[in-house]
């Protein structure tokens, strides 16, 4: 396998200094103080002769976007910089091993290169800036000393040549905006004249105290703000008042530690907290609003299994736990990484990706990831490049730099991308949605750890840097034109192989017993890992122990940094040498960095000096509650309107909604994910003849011993909130729920996950929406018996920025919950796929359409507005999903395609060119029963309808499933037919679609094929 | 003959090995799971064992070339080990990141003979990236086109995955494609879904997913003891990971296993 972004843009996370700590101590820091000379060598190579030049080509397709015409050719190498005492000999033999000495071209040179000559181009190096971390110059180093070459630090150089007579703001736009991004790399001009790599810095220890007692409310809050701890007043009061009582001030490490622990990114406080809500059925004062809605669903659900119920960690832990097999438990987690891509697409996906892999790692005693699912939420790629607002990076390069670092995680590691989905709508424009999900087995009995008085604090994995100092405040903040300079140090970097590597030890270490407690190093870093672990006894860490990337960290940047691909556990002294062996042996770095107390503290010391120490209980419980307002008003139902209904070109129509962004083939990006590693593959995210249909959900395999399945899915529609989030999270929940059933999960054992992304929850109408969806995801569940195990939220997604250079516009994501749905199946043999498969079968309609376009993707492509939002059934749902489960176990059901954007004419569509058969429709039954007009028949998108492809000879049959279960009777539609056309009438001569199913197909192709 | 040992090989960043042991258990041999490191510290260990195989994945990240530096161990510290396990009547396969391992060592495509000369002699051969530029997971149909490989013994058609960035063989010269075909070191071609014979001119994509000279997927050793290819026998070796399974209506072991079972059945 191989690697890397296509075109060569592997971008990497950032160097930054705490906030705090360039407030208060600026003047203390200086990088670059090693001045003595040192070998320095660059090692630059091109493709061969016959071989293409990818990177300058993906560049010139930017630029010709971008109109800078002025930029009229680029040709791109990448180079290694190499420092160390090398002889010429030693200098071949790099260059042989960095090299490929078939498909490409090497020179060597000296540093610094003084020369001139331009040979009529501009040069322009593209270089990580100091302290990013540079995985490919690390593995280079070490290959290189592998064979016996003395390289003590080599990085890595991107270089392009252009015509010397492009315009300067060309050239300018070209490096800031195609070539790198500043948030972690910086554009030399011309021959490199660098003497050094070293970044090194000195450190000299001294206590640093903020005399918190002293401030009044305004220098409270600039506090807050200039030391982006992002504390609320009210908070930074409280944390004042806690220090008055101790009679001291506190030390920055103390203060930091509190902001980490008290982020709304750590302790969810806004959903988790009081509100007081208010609606068109009054008000209702909340508690904790995520614990009597979400949770208290599970607790209900629970309840009534009794025995029978097949929860294991819910809530809890780093993921939710349920039961599988006699063996084994599964677990799963998906979180968001949005303000990190927003500022730094690739690193932000990538570390999005490698940081939710982590949380099943950090899950009970550990859990052995199978697959991973990702939805991502972009503006239209096609938005004008001089419609973009400063600071805010165009959606196709958000786009492509998500793709890519999602798939580089995944791949790496070694995790199949099994589902996804991607939406858009021009409100994701400054916060685009990245979330990234992870499913892990782990063995019966594994769920619980328990840290005991004396275990050594272990930190595993990579060491410790300057990255991503102040991730978890940052989330909490909106952002905004100048988050991009304020805030890029929270972007991190993402290592999949050290992850791969200490994945390898901790599935051996788990089995051998070898320590009691783990969990992982995510936003907030050693901080919330340690605090969190300690939380129920005490803890004291010896941070001048923690292994650095380059000397000069201070030991608040130690405490906080999100470096990433570590963890941390509980290991006891008896096994700590055995532990730190086997991790050895596979050359994962282990350390002892304090030990777990019985003290409830959190003791903090460096260098044996003392330097934080806060009791747990105000840790954890010392956060004021605040009661937050919401309210939510219902927006004026209206009818539809807008277009001339009656004159409408259905066929059009449909390829229109088969075009449509939402809902056409996503195939160019899920091909550049291995979505088959680990060999579990069943249902894969493609199917039918062509492999190229779009497939409801994955069915994957995860013990090859057995023929349980896990099956993945997701809903998601932000269309409908914007009319009703209460039933914009019932459809969320039915559609993930449906696409699980369609192929042929067991719904009684379906267990969900919600992930809020809202706007900014300070304004009353926003929280309110949110409480809203927040009531449906309460009854929905409930109804349908598939728990909440676990969830995530992703606040204050707004961007603010100023058109005109003096008023201020804010845009506000729409509403946006995903649920995603793990559901299971007892043999795999009895899954089903969406491709129509035989000509001459049945094709039924399984549930009921209502008049349900508000929303709809009919509405978006007309430009229309008005009409009733989709509802979902309560009582009637979960019997049709039962019914559906059973015809599908009894291997009745040859295909089955759940009814959702666009309706039964986009699911009769995509079934029909994925299986490359037509079908011939007749809508009259469908009328005959529920007496609708052609447009609700053709594009509603009323919730729990599947269509399904039935031997003609088990009609009978299937209706008595359903008689038997009280669910509605399906409906008998049409035929599978050999002819390539897709054919609807109405009374058996209306015709209202009559298409190619090639046409169709195109249609659904076109607009991302060249993604 | 007691049951085969087969040696599966995994590297910093190998993520395959845990499926690849399985379809050699699967197909009656002993596999065991050996960290490069292990073996670095004893190399004498590889005689333990009949089968060497290296698993996909991204050893070392695959940050310098794909299988770069796991390949540069190989021509290093464990040299005299690896030229003394090919001397025995052994089995070398090398799968996806294996491939690049075998090829970029000098393992292939001469085998034993091309592995003694690797260190000074310019390579014939590379795996670089595909032409689309980019990682693609998609099914491809090979044809065997070795009458002479142990792995692919009665295996005409055979079907499987290739999920990878860097699968397009280059020669520095052609005329070696001529000598490798005259060897029967032309293992695999991809080809057409109908198996139709198209051997030197190249096939477009999606048949050929990367750009492949001569359609090479996969590539032996003049013995026909030591193959590497491209694509993922390890991903099919039951009905239900054929990406058609539901239209076919496949069902019970997927044709990929053969690869395994050859290799085992050739120590009884």
């Amino acid at each position: 396998m191989a690697s890397a972004a296509s075109g060569g843009h592997r971008l990497n996370g950032a160097i930054f200094l705490s906030g705090i700590l360039n407030y208060y101590l600026q003047s203390c820091f200086a990088l670059y103080l090693h001045t003595d000379p040192h070998m320095l060598w660059e090692v630059e190579i091109h493709p061969g002769s016959g071989e293409k030049d990818l990177d300058g080509a993906h560049v010139q397709h930017e630029v010709q976007l971008r109109g800078l015409e002025s930029i009229r050719s680029v040709r791109a190498a990448r180079s290694y910089l190499i420092e160390g005492e090398l002889s010429d000999a030693d200098l071949q033999k790099a260059t042989r091993l960095l090299g490929d000495p078939v498909a490409e071209k090497t020179q060597v040179r000296k540093l610094p290169d003084n020369s001139t000559a331009t040979n009529g181009t501009r040069l322009l190096n593209v270089l990580f800036k100091p302290g990013v971390t540079d995985n490919v110059g690390m593995t280079a180093r070490d290959a290189l000393k592998g064979i016996g070459l003395p390289a003590e630090r080599v990085s890595i150089c991107r270089k392009y040549w252009i015509n010397a007579d492009a315009q300067a703001e060309h050239v300018d736009r070209l490096s800031g905006r195609i070539l790198s991004n500043d948030a972690i790399e910086r554009v030399v001009e011309g021959p490199l004249t660098l003497t050094t790599l070293s970044i090194d810095s000195d450190y000299n220890f001294e206590l640093r105290t903020v005399p918190i007692r002293e401030m009044d409310d305004n220098a409270l809050a600039r506090l807050s703000k200039e030391g982006q701890l992002y504390l609320s007043l009210v908070e930074m009061q409280t944390i004042q008042r806690y220090f008055q009582e101790l009679e001291r001030d506190p030390t920055d490490i103390e203060l930091e530690t509190v902001a980490q622990t008290w982020s709304e990114h750590c302790s969810h406080k806004t959903l988790a907290g009081r509100i007081a809500y208010r609606d068109e059925n009054g008000e209702r004062r909340f508690e904790n609003m995520l614990k009597e809605t979400v949770f208290a669903a599970t607790q209900t659900i629970r309840k009534s299994l009794g025995d029978g119920d097949w929860c294991v960690s819910v809530f809890k832990d780093n993921a939710g736990i349920v039961t599988f097999s006699e063996t084994e438990d599964v677990c799963i987690k998906v979180e968001t990484h949005n303000h990190p891509s927003a500022l730094e697409p690739y690193g932000g996906a990538n570390t999005g990706l490698g940081g939710v892999i982590r949380d099943p790692m950090g899950t009970g005693l550990g859990a052995r990831p199978v697959c991973n699912t990702d939805v991502f939420c972009f503006a239209p790629p096609d938005t004008p490049y001089d419609a973009i607002p400063p600071g805010v990076l165009h959606p196709n390069t958000v786009m492509h730099g998500v793709v890519s670092g999602v798939r580089d995680y995944g791949n790496r590691m070694g995790i199949p991308t099994v589902n996804g989905a991607v939406y858009f709508d021009k409100r994701y424009l400054g916060n685009p949605l990245v979330y990234c999900g992870n499913v892990a087995m782990i063995p019966r009995g594994k769920s619980e750890k328990q840290v005991l008085n004396g275990d050594y604090i272990v930190a595993v994995g990579g060491r410790t840097g300057r990255d991503g100092i102040h991730g978890a405040t940052f989330s909490s903040a909106e952002l905004t034109h100048e988050s991009e300079e304020l805030s890029g140090g929270a972007v991190q970097i993402g290592n999949p192989i050290t992850e791969k590597m200490i994945l390898d030890v901790i599935l051996e270490a788990r089995d051998r017993g070898l320590y009691h407690a783990i969990t992982d190093c995510g936003a907030g870093g050693f901080s919330s890992a340690v605090g969190e672990m300690g939380e129920e006894s005490g803890a004291e860490v010896w941070l001048e122990k923690a292994p650095l990337k380059y000397a000069g960290l201070s030991y608040t940047e130690i405490w906080i940094s999100e470096a990433q691909e570590r963890m941390v556990l509980a290991v006891p002294p008896a096994t700590w040498e055995e532990f730190r062996s086997l991790c050895e042996s596979e050359g994962v770095e282990a350390t002892v960095i304090g030990e777990f107390t019985d003290t409830h503290r959190l003791v903090l010391k460096y260098d044996g000096q003392q330097v934080g120490d806060l009791a747990m209980s105000f840790l954890h419980d010392g956060r004021p509650p605040v009661v937050r307002e919401a309210t939510w008003q219902p927006p004026q139902q209206t009818e539809l309107n807008g277009a001339d209904l009656g004159r409408m070109n259905f066929g059009e129509t449909l390829k229109r909604i088969l075009s449509s962004l939402n809902v056409c083939s996503k195939e160019s990006i899920i091909r550049q994910y291995d979505h088959e590693v680990q060999a579990g593959s069943v249902i894969k995210p493609l199917v039918g003849i062509a492999n190229d249909g779009p497939s409801d959900a994955a069915v994957v395999r995860p013990d090859l011993t057995s023929e349980r399945g896990l099956v993945i899915s997701c809903g998601m529609n932000p269309n409908y909130g914007d009319l009703d989030p209460y039933w914009m999270a019932a459809c969320a929940i039915d559609e993930a729920v449906r696409n699980c059933v369609a192929v042929g999960a067991d719904p009684r054992k379906i267990a969900i996950l919600d992930n809020f992304c809202w706007g900014n929850t300070e304004r009353p109408e926003t929280l309110g929406s949110l409480v809203r969806a927040a009531l449906g995801c309460h009854d929905v569940a409930i109804a349908f018996g598939t728990p909440f195990v676990s969830g995530k939220d992703s606040l204050n997604n707004e961007f603010t920025w100023s058109p005109d250079g003096e008023s201020s516009e804010t845009i506000s994501i729409p509403p946006s919950l995903l649920i995603t749905a793990l559901g299971q199946v007892e043999r795999v043999e009895s899954c089903v796929t969406m491709d129509l498969k035989q000509p001459g079968n049945a094709l039924l309609l399984v549930g009921e359409t209502k008049q349900e376009l508000g929303g709809s993707h009919f509405n978006l492509v007309h430009g229309l507005t008005g009409g009733a939002v989709p509802q979902v059934d309560l009582k009637g749902a979960p019997r049709v999903f039962s019914c559906l489960a059973e015809i599908i176990r009894r291997g009745l059901v040859r295909s089955c395609h759940d009814l959702s954007e666009g309706g039964l004419a986009v699911a009769v569509a995509e079934m029909a060119f994925a299986g490359g058969f037509g079908a011939e429709i007749d809508l009259e039954p469908v009328e005959s029963v529920d007496d609708l007009t052609d447009i609700i028949e053709l594009f509603s998108e009323s919730n729990t309808r599947f269509l399904i492809e039935v031997s003609p000879r088990d009609i009978e049959t299937i209706r008595e499933v359903f008689v038997q279960g009280a669910a509605r009777e399906p409906i008998p539609l049409g035929t599978v037919s050999q002819e390539q056309r897709l054919r609807i009438r109405r009374d058996g001569d209306r015709e209202l679609i009559d298409e190619s199913i090639a046409d169709l197909k195109s249609a659904w192709q076109r607009p991302l094929a060249e993604f | 003959m007691p049951t085969p040992r087969v040696c599966v090989l995994r590297a910093p960043g190998t993520n395959c090995d845990r499926e690849t042991a399985f379809a050699f258990e699967k197909a009656g041999g002993a596999a065991e799971r050996l960290h490069l490191f292990r073996l670095m510290e004893n190399p004498d260990s590889l005689r333990d064992f009949e089968i060497l195989c290296l698993p996909g994945g991204f050893s070392y990240g695959d940050d310098i070339g794909a299988g770069v530096v796991f390949a540069s161990q190989f021509r290093t510290r464990l040299a005299a080990a690896i030229a003394e396990f090919l001397q025995r009547d052994t089995l070398v396969l090398g799968i996806c990141n294996g491939f690049q391992v075998l090829l970029k060592a000098g393992l292939l495509p001469g085998g034993a003979d091309s592995f003694r000369v690797a260190s000074d002699a310019e390579p014939d051969a590379t795996l670089t990236w595909n032409s689309s530029g980019r990682y693609t997971d998609q099914w491809v149909t090979l044809r065997n086109c070795s009458s002479s490989n142990v792995f692919l013994k009665d295996v005409n058609l055979l079907e499987c995955p290739i999920a990878h960035a860097e699968g397009r063989i280059v020669v520095r010269d052609e005329s070696v494609l001529s000598e490798w075909e005259k060897q029967g070191q032309i293992a695999l071609r991809y080809t057409t879904a109908s198996g139709e014979l198209s051997p030197k001119k190249l096939i477009p994509p999606p048949a050929n997913p990367n750009g492949s000279i001569w359609n090479i997927a996969g590539l032996g050793d003049p013995t026909g003891r030591v193959l590497g290819l491209m694509p993922h026998p390890e991903r099919y070796l039951f009905a239900t990971q054929h990406p058609q399974w539901t239209r076919k209506q496949l069902s019970g072991d997927g044709a990929g296993l053969k690869i395994f079972e050859n290799a085992i059945g050739y120590f009884e």
